[in-house]
Parts: C-alpha cells; structure tokens; sequence
C-alpha cells in the first residue's frame, strides 16, 4: 500500500544525516494505512503550512477519565486513514529503562491495533503511542494492561510523575528518584486516571541541582535532591586532577558562585567553607572523582513552575528547603495531600498551583500546608513597607 | 479472538525489572564517571563495578521497527537491556567490556548517530507540530532536522564552552522545557483570533471563553450569543481557541516562529533562568527553514567564540549584557524586545552603566 502519497516536501527532511522521522513515518506507512494518511495530512501541512488536526474529542477506555488524547482529522474524507488518530499514553517506568523484550511486546501490540508510530518519550515523560482508532482503544488497553502496563494521566489531572536516573546509574542522585517516582505514581493512581483537578498537576524528581529532567521549569511539584552537610573531598583525587592539568583555581574556585572554596597549588589541596556553600553542583560536576555531595541527604521540594499559558511562565519556588526522604514517604505524601487539596479547594478551572499561590499570597498556602517561614524561600525580604499582619501575629 | 483480562489502576511496570544486573547489584554505590568519548561514557561504582553507556541520536518519532532495529543491537551487545534519556536519545547500556568497541563499530555501519555527552549540543527536546497537535503553528519536527543536520558536528563531536540545550515548541503553550533552554524556538501567532459568530453560542461555554483571556480583551457579545475580541488588548496567545475552537488563532500566513536564548535549569554556577527574546520572527519556511537554522547556528557560533569555558549562554549573556549580545550576533533589536507583559518593569534598565 506504500506510494499512495508523492511527498517532495517531506522527502527533503530524508536528506543530511540526522535520523529523520520522515523515514519513520514512511516505514511505518508501509504497514499501516493510519500511518500512510498522517504521511498524506502532513504533507499537506507543509504545503498549505497549517496542521489539519481538529481540537480533541472525549475518547478513552471504560473506567479512566484520562490517559487518551482523541484526535481527528479536519480532512477525513481526504485522509480517511486519520479520521481518527488517537493518542494512548502509556505509563513510562521510571527512569526510562527497558528491556527488549518489554519494547517488542509493546510493539506487537501497536503494530495490531495502532499506526505503528510511537514517541519514545512524550514531553511529559509517557511512552506516546500516536494514532488508533476509537474501536481499538479498549483492545489496546486490554493488551497492554494485561501485560503489566498501564496509561499515564492526561486533562485536569495528575500526570505522569517522572525522573532522573538517580541511583541507577548517577553518583550524584541525593534521593532514590526512580523508587520515589514509582511510589507516587502508584499512591497517586486514582487521579492519574480519573481527572478531578482544576488543571493538569505535574511532578518531577531531580536527584540533584544539576535537575536533568528540568524539574524546576516544568513541575507544579519539583522535587530535587540535595544535601545539608559538608561536601566530601577526597584529597588524593584533588592531586590528580591538578597533575592531569586541570586549572583548579581557574575552572573551579573562581567559578564557585559563592566564592567558598580556596585552593593551595602548593600542596594540591581544597578546602570548602561549606556554610557558605550553596550546593550549586558546579564543583562536584566538574571533579567528579574528587567531589561529593555530603552525607545528609534529603530534598528541597519546590512548587509552581509551569510554561507561558496564561499569565506568563514560572520557575518553581522552595517551599521546603530540606525534607528527608526515605520509603515509604509518608511525610511527602502528606504534604503533597495538603497541597493540592488547597489548590482544589480554592483554584478556578484552568488555574495551576503557582497562580494560586500569586493570586492568594505566599501565606496563604504556607500556612494551609503547615509549613513556617523561611529566609530559604525568597530571594530578598520585601522592600515596600506595606504589610499584612494576621489576628494569630498579635498573640504572646 | 478473545481479549486477554483488563487491569487498571497498577502503575507502571516496576523499573526494577528493566535494570541491568550491574546496575541492580550497584544502585545508590556509584563512584564517578568519566566521559570516554562524544557519546560513550564509564561509570564505575564503589565496588569496582563498570557500566558503560552509549548514547545515540533518535527522532523521537520511531516507527515500531525501529523499535525493532534497536532491540535487536541491544541483544547482541546489552544483553537486552536499554533505556532512554530525558532529551529522546536511546542509551545502550554495556555490561560486558569487550562488547563496547564492536557495539560502537556496528552503530556506525548502520549510520546511527552517536554523541550528545558532555560539552555540545544534546538533542533538541520538541513537541508534537503539525504531525499530531491541533494548536501547532509551526512543526516542530521539521525544524529539530533541519537544525540538527546543520549542528550534526556540535553533537557527535566539536566541543563548546558548555553543554547547549536546545528546545522547538510549536505554540506558546510549550509542552517542555523550551522557555528554560540554551537556544530555543517558539512558534507564535501575531494576529487576533478570528471568531466564528455562528458556532461559537452552539460549541462553547461563554463565561468560561470569556474568562480564558489573560489580557481581558474577550467580552460576551448579546447580540449574536458570541464574544467580541478587544484587538488591541489581544496578545495572541491562543488560549480562548484552546476552550472554543471555533475562535481560529491560526493564520498560515502570519503564524511564525521567534528565538529565545539564555534560558537554564541547572542550578551549576548561577540560578535557572528563562530564556530571552533574541529574534521576534521568522516566516514558516518548510520544509527546512534555512533562515531560522542560520539564525540558530549564528546565536551557536557567537557564543563558542566569545563564551569562557564551563559558561552557559546564560551565563555568557549576564556577563556580557544583552547590550553586548545584540552587538555581538548582528541581531537586531526591535520593539518587540522590549517586554510590556506580566513582569515588564523589572526588565527596564535602571542603571547608568552599560555598555556602547
Ligand atoms: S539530576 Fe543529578 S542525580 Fe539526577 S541524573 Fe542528573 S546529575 Fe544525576
Ligand atoms: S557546590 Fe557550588 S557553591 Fe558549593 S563549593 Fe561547589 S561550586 Fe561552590
Ligand atoms: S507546544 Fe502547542 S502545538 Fe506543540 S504539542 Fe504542545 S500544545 Fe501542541
Ligand atoms: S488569543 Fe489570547 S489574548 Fe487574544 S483574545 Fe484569545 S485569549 Fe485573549
């Protein structure tokens, strides 16, 4: 059924040696007439330059709010092959790791009853199988459920925790990410596929402040691990890295942002004034064997971050500067229970954790959750002298 | 033919099962890395244990037999274990250290793309465009390739101050970490909505559409049971079409792309920061946007020159001045760099030193 479409433009993004997904979508195409059509649509896109999806419709399977993105074609008639081409989210594992074995299954299902197209992964973190048919969609999932997975979240709902490496595979991981990340995606089941919020509520986990999954940018939750006591050196390795020819002073101590550490080159030694140090990572990353973090490991938890839509992007804020975290994270779950049981309490549709909080105040939701004030959670104190004072100020 | 038995609400499969033995018998008792080469690394636990890793370029877009194609490389040299990263690229996970350099060998004669670790260009973290979202006004996928092809060397080889990250959104609403990136592309519309009066009474809610504007400029219309736009007051967000599609923001003609730069989530040196205004627009070019990839390539290129070594772009431009950027790139700058939204005032100069 391959060449039904002549595609010049897109046979262009074949050319140059980057992989091209015009390549997949036409392997694709040859055994599947969904994919051969979304190869037509896009085509077309490139041509008329504008996308011929129609906004999404309420598809999905029995008993979940979520966890499918229905999308149809503007054009069925022209490309019946995507008159539906729905999106299944399936719940990624932690940390991305996979075996093969694992991958093919999931294949031959999507081969039977999808496009054949998939991202691997979806922004959010889901493994993205893109483009079925509203009448496979129960099948699909009977197959993947009865395989051991399951659908992510989607709409006005918890979605898809995700996380770093951490302990896998990464020395720097504070916490246990990819156990974190698990056990809230399990505690948090019922609203992952059953959407109840005023808006979508993310949460992403950072094992340190280098924050590979962009924890901070992207998270209403953002949970990045740290530590409070002294980072460890390990002298001789110090030594080395001086002899191998790294400028210690140069590279190292001048770019320490808090102008904390103090290098001897005649002895080779480093010494931290680790109360000023702010754990910003650089010197860890850059002496990796030399540098690590201390031994008092927990997380600082950050709330809010979110992109552009409506009033403007956000950066996470520190509400907890420092919280242990050990299994099974009661103390975490208790916590995030309370945050976004004020958020629903009090948001308007379509408002995110961090507008609230803009909208009610900083107390406000400090004082919902519990959590006191700290010199950690703001950059500088106000400069205005115009103040609230509360009834509960003026006891003692 | 009979369905197998439905399950819900069991989570994810536990990741436990997906992790290599090494990885297993080592977890949370890794000691360092070390980075052996563009694309492969070596970590090495306490124990003494090593892993190393390979890492290779992916559309993200994958066809199942491509799927196919990696797993059967992965069983050859992995023992069937994989993973991916954050940013889309495939990771084979080595064990075994005799099977690295025939891992790589064969990777290379299937032309895979090996790279992405330490100082260079990672892959380009994008979202869905016109191959599966109905809000996109560019598609993002074209642009990753047509950038990628032209940085091809920045991510499997040269090296730069720092590791750039680069990020394509095709609509404001930016699914990823675009507005925190190194160089990023966003699409944007520049034209107000164009309102179905017909539709719009029979499809959606008003009070909802009319609270759906950021900028106020949306208010019910009695007269037909539709809404009015305040023109002047839109700033083209697209936010009302998102809850009342027939409020078309699309215009083909006048829908572009602008470049942010600047923006970080790292905290390593100086705070995550958002990334800023470099270029205000670029027509929609399929399919491969030559001036937006010269213009990315330029913003690349100026920074390797002029950065200090282990400096973002970020952190590149806050010590220079954007004064100095805009001088530096040729780019110019125009009106619309100059912010009047939400956080307008802090962005105003309030300093008499700056730089000619
Ligand atoms: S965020 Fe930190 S702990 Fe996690 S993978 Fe990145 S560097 Fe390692
Ligand atoms: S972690 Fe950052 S602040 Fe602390 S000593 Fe290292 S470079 Fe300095
Ligand atoms: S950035 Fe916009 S157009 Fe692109 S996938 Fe996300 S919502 Fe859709
Ligand atoms: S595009 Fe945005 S600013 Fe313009 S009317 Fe719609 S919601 Fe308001």
């Amino acid at each position: 059924m391959s060449g039904k479409y002549k595609t010049p433009m897109l046979d262009e993004l074949e050319k140059g040696p980057w992989p091209s997904f015009v390549t997949e979508i036409k392997k694709a195409a040859k055994k599947s007439d969904m994919a051969e059509d979304e190869l037509g649509q896009l085509e077309k896109s490139y041509n008329t330059k504008r996308g011929y999806w129609k906004h999404g419709g309420i598809v999905g399977v029995l008993g979940y709010g979520g966890g499918v993105i229905g999308r149809y074609s503007s054009l069925p008639e022209e490309f019946p092959g995507v008159a539906h081409f729905h999106t299944v989210r399936v719940n990624q594992p932690s940390g991305f790791f996979y075996t093969t074995k694992a991958l093919r299954e999931i294949c031959d299902i999507w081969d039977k009853y999808g496009s054949g197209l998939t991202n691997l992964h979806g922004s959010t973190g889901d493994l993205v199988l893109l483009g079925t048919k509203t009448e496979n969609l129960e099948a699909v999932f009977a197959e993947l459920s009865s395989r051991g997975w399951d659908l992510g979240g989607s709409g006005s709902a918890m979605r898809t925790p995700s996380c770093c490496v951490g302990m896998a595979r990464c020395e720097w991981a504070n916490i246990d990410t990819m156990d974190l990340c698990n056990e809230l995606t399990q505690y948090y089941q019922d609203q992952l596929h059953r959407p109840a919020f005023p808006y979508k509520f993310k949460i992403k986990i950072s094992g340190c402040a280098c924050d590979c999954v962009a924890a901070i940018a992207r998270a209403d939750l953002s949970i990045i691990g740290t530590w409070k006591d002294s980072i460890q050196i390990n002298q001789d390795e110090v030594r080395k890295y001086a002899e191998a020819g790294l400028d210690i002073q140069k590279e190292i101590v001048d770019m320490c942002p808090t102008q904390c550490m103090y290098y001897n080159p005649e002895d080779k030694t480093l010494k931290i004034a680790d109360a000023e140090c702010n754990r910003c990572m650089h010197c860890i990353a850059k002496m990796t064997k030399a540098l690590r973090p201390g031994k008092e490991k927990g997380a600082t938890l950050l709330v809010g971050s979110k992109a552009p839509i409506v009033v403007g992007s956000l950066l996470s804020w520190v509400i907890v500067p420092f919280m242990k975290l050990t299994p099974p994270y009661d103390d975490l779950k208790e916590l995030i229970d309370k945050m976004i049981e004020w958020w629903d309490d009090n948001a308007k549709p379509r408002e995110r954790i961090g507008e609230l909080i803009e909208a009610k105040g900083m107390r406000a939701f400090l004082e919902a959750i519990g959590v006191p004030p700290m010199p950690q959670q703001v950059k500088e104190p106000r400069k205005d002298p115009f103040f609230f004072w509360a009834e509960s100020d003026f006891k003692k | 033919m009979a369905l197998p038995e439905r399950k819900t609400d069991i989570g994810p499969p536990h990741y436990e099962q997906f992790l290599p033995p090494v990885i297993k018998k080592n977890y949370g008792k890794w000691l360092y890395h070390e980075v052996l080469s563009p694309g492969t690394m070596k970590h090495v636990a306490e124990s003494g244990d090593e892993i190393y890793t390979v890492r290779v370029a992916s559309p993200r877009l994958l066809s199942t037999d491509s799927i196919r194609d990696i797993c059967e490389i992965a069983d050859k040299y992995c023992d069937g274990y994989l993973r991916f990263t954050t940013r889309n690229n495939i990771e084979f996970l080595v064990s075994d250290k005799s099977k690295l350099d025939p891992l790589v060998k064969e990777l290379k004669e299937k032309n895979y793309t090996i790279g992405g670790i330490g100082p260079r260009v990672s892959n380009i973290v994008h979202t869905q465009g016109w191959v599966h979202c109905h809000s996109a006004c560019t598609d993002a996928s074209g642009l990753v390739k047509s950038i990628m092809d032209e940085l091809y060397e920045y991510f499997t080889e040269k090296e730069l101050p720092n590791k750039v990250r680069l990020a394509v959104a095709c609509c404001v609403n930016m699914c990823g970490a675009v507005h925190c990136s190194d160089i990023a592309i966003v699409a944007v519309h520049r034209k107000p909505p164009v309102v179905d009066d017909e539709n719009v009474p029979k499809l959606c809610e008003i009070p909802t559409t009319v609270a759906s504007c950021p900028t106020a400029a949306i208010r019910p219309n009695p007269k037909t049971k539709s809404i009015i736009i305040n023109e002047e007051r839109c700033m083209y967000c697209g936010n009302c079409f998102t809850v009342c599609p027939p409020i078309s923001i699309h215009n083909p003609e006048e829908d572009g792309v602008a470049i942010v730069v600047g923006g970080k989530v790292s905290n390593l040196r100086s705070d995550p920061k958002f990334s800023k205004l470099a270029i205000p627009f670029f027509y929609n070019d399929p399919p491969r946007w030559p001036k937006v990839v010269q213009a990315v390539k330029n913003i690349l290129e100026t920074y390797a020159k002029h950065a200090r070594k282990h400096e973002r772009v970020g952190e590149w431009v806050e010590r220079i001045g954007w004064e100095r950027f805009f001088s530096l790139t040729g780019i110019e700058f125009t009106f619309q760099h100059i912010d009047d939204f939400t956080f307008a005032r802090d962005t105003f100069r309030t300093s008499a030193a700056f730089k000619f």
